[in-house]
This record gives C-alpha cells, sequence and structure tokens, in this order.
C-alpha cells in the first residue's frame, strides 16, 4: 500500500522559545507539500500572524485573506512582500496555553511555474479577539522550493510547546 | 503518522492541453471520503465545474464565501446543473488551486455533500473561496468529471483524486 503523506520534518520549540522554525533540504520527490502547525509568539498582544518564505527569497509574495473575527468579515490582500502571511498564531495575551492553529498546503512545489498556495488557520482562544482566516498566496517565482521557513510577523519568539510538521504528499 | 492505511491516491491525471474535460471513472466504494486536489490550471477557466455520476440535471446547490482585494461576499445558488470547483479564472497566467472534500460518498441513502477551498487569479489578483456544496442524489458517487467552462486545461494541469479511510 502506498505512502501517500510522509513526515519530511516537524519541530517542537523547546524552553527559551526560537526566532523561526526552518525547514530546508526538501526533497523534490513528492507531488505537493503540507504544513500543519501549531503555534503561539511573544507578541504583545492576543493575535499574531505567521509568515513564511520559501529557499530563503524575500521578495515577490503577495496573498489576498478571507477573515471573521465573530462579528465581521473582512478581505484584504497585499503584494510584493518580503513574505507572506499564511495564518494567525495566538500571541503573549492570549488566553493561556491556547495557540493558533493553521496548515497550508502547496501543490507542484518542485515544478517550474510560480508557486501558488491555500492556507487556513484559528486563533480561538476563547476570549474576545479571535480570527478565522483563508488566504490564497503567491510566490511569484518558478524555483523548485526547497526550504520553508516560519517567522513570527509581530513577536520575535515563537514560545515553547509550538510544533511544525511537515509532511510530503505523493499522487502515486 | 502511519498515512498510508488511511489516505490514498486512487488516481491521477496531467492534462496533455488538448481537452475541456478530466473523468474519474469507477471509483471504489472503498472508502470513507474522497479528496480531489486540481493545481498548476494556468489555462483561462471560467466556472470549472464538477458533474458526479454524469448527472447534468439541476440537481446540485452551492453556498460561497469569497474575498478579493478588499471585497467580500457571500452567494447561494440552488439547482444548479454542476458543482463549482473553480471560480473564474481571468489572468490565464499564474497557476491556481482547488481541495474538494467528498464527504461519505459512497452511501445509498444520503445527499452528497462536498466542501471546497480554492483560489483563482482575476487579472494578477488572488481570489479565495470556500464553498459548500450538495450534489441532491443518493446514489454513491461512482464518477466524477471536472469541465474547464471555457478553453482547454492547460498541459500540466494536475487531477488527483484520494481516498480516506477512516478504519
Amino acid at each position: 500500500m502506498a505512502t501517500t503523506y510522509t513526515l519530511i520534518a516537524s519541530s517542537t520549540v523547546g524552553s527559551g522559545g526560537v526566532s523561526n522554525i526552518d525547514f530546508t533540504s526538501i526533497p523534490s520527490t513528492y507531488a505537493d507539500l503540507l504544513v500543519k502547525i501549531s503555534i503561539r509568539t511573544n507578541a504583545a498582544d492576543v493575535t499574531d500572524t505567521i509568515g513564511i518564505t520559501f529557499n530563503n527569497n524575500t521578495s515577490n509574495y503577495s496573498f489576498t485573506r478571507i477573515r471573521g473575527n465573530g462579528t465581521n468579515v473582512t478581505a484584504s490582500s497585499a503584494s510584493s512582500q518580503s513574505n507572506v502571511e499564511t495564518g494567525y498564531a495566538d500571541g503573549n495575551n492570549a488566553t493561556a496555553s491556547t495557540f493558533g492553529n493553521l496548515e497550508f498546503y502547496v501543490p507542484n512545489y518542485a515544478g517550474s511555474n510560480n508557486k501558488s498556495f491555500l492556507s487556513d488557520g484559528v486563533s480561538e482562544n476563547n476570549a474576545t479577539e479571535a480570527y478565522t482566516g483563508l488566504w490564497a498566496s503567491l510566490w511569484g517565482n518558478t524555483a523548485a522550493i526547497t526550504s520553508v521557513k516560519l517567522v513570527p510577523i509581530t513577536g520575535s519568539l515563537f514560545q515553547q510547546y509550538s510544533t511544525a510538521y511537515l509532511y510530503g504528499i505523493k499522487n502515486s | 503518522m502511519a498515512a498510508g492505511a488511511t489516505y490514498e491516491p486512487i488516481a491521477t491525471t496531467t492534462a496533455g492541453g488538448s481537452s475541456t474535460n478530466v473523468t474519474f471513472n469507477s471509483i471504489s466504494g472503498g472508502y470513507t471520503d474522497l479528496v480531489l486536489v486540481i493545481s498548476n490550471v494556468t489555462a483561462q477557466i471560467d466556472n470549472m465545474g464538477i458533474t458526479l455520476n454524469s448527472d447534468t440535471g439541476s440537481n446540485y446547490s452551492r453556498t460561497i464565501m469569497q474575498g478579493y482585494g478588499s471585497t467580500k461576499s457571500s452567494s447561494k445558488n440552488n439547482n444548479q446543473t454542476y458543482l463549482y470547483t473553480m471560480y473564474k479564472d481571468t489572468s490565464g497566467g499564474n497557476p491556481v488551486m482547488s481541495i474538494s472534500q467528498f464527504l461519505n460518498y459512497s452511501n445509498s441513502t444520503t445527499y452528497k455533500s462536498v466542501l471546497t477551498r480554492q483560489e483563482t487569479d482575476s487579472g494578477g489578483t488572488k481570489s479565495v473561496q470556500a464553498m459548500a456544496s450538495v450534489w441532491r442524489s443518493t446514489s454513491a458517487i461512482t464518477s466524477i468529471s471536472i469541465n474547464s467552462g471555457n478553453a482547454n486545461f492547460n498541459s500540466g494541469a494536475i487531477f488527483t483524486l484520494y481516498g480516506i479511510l477512516v478504519a
């Protein structure tokens, strides 16, 4: 029986936190990539956002997002970004022991087209501020993706017990 | 993650550039759910649609939530002749994708629900959609046909159907 989902790499943040999570040397032997993240940052806020870069490249990222906060739905977009917002983390002011959760799916990551991908994420924490969102993103680069780096946008550290899992998905 | 036992590729097709249609036939009823991943589509599609079991009757409905730039919207369409799986794409440039989940697809008692997330590209700006659809048929899904609604699928467009087992 084929193994469709293969865990390529994972990261669990230890005491003291880390400034980023970097998956490197990603082989090109899969069809798609999937990253699942449970994350909390040290941002002095209830919610933080997660940025990603591919191949340590800091240009040509864009996204469109729709999100709800329990009262309103809003949409926004941005282009020419140095990284791309891809989901929510709970910040340091969120309810204790809560983590934002997100996943993003990158099809045809080793192909020669620009890279489009889908993300969804939540920051529910049983408090006043929380978000759920869906993102369409683009890295305007035709290179095969060989590394994925996650960084907090507002905070400087991912906090202890944050986790990230990178899967390779085969389609045959 | 012992996913090999629970998540299997059933079939994958890479378009050759000369057809507006891709069909998966003879889908086994041996899974719990199906997942259809469509990616690397760069052709100018126009409401890419799915029909199930060759049913082109007015038996499909959908509710859509969409974000495009700073515009958000929601729409509802009943008695449609196909399921949306991807909205109009006017750029024909950057690749677009969708992921659709067909829940409890092989039962012969209930209508079939489909959840889709998709992203399209309208003149160079991405838009993102979440969509809930229903096919009003109690038949087990045995075939899925995807139609571009416009031009031929580009050479290299990828269509993969996965089966998910709960046990």
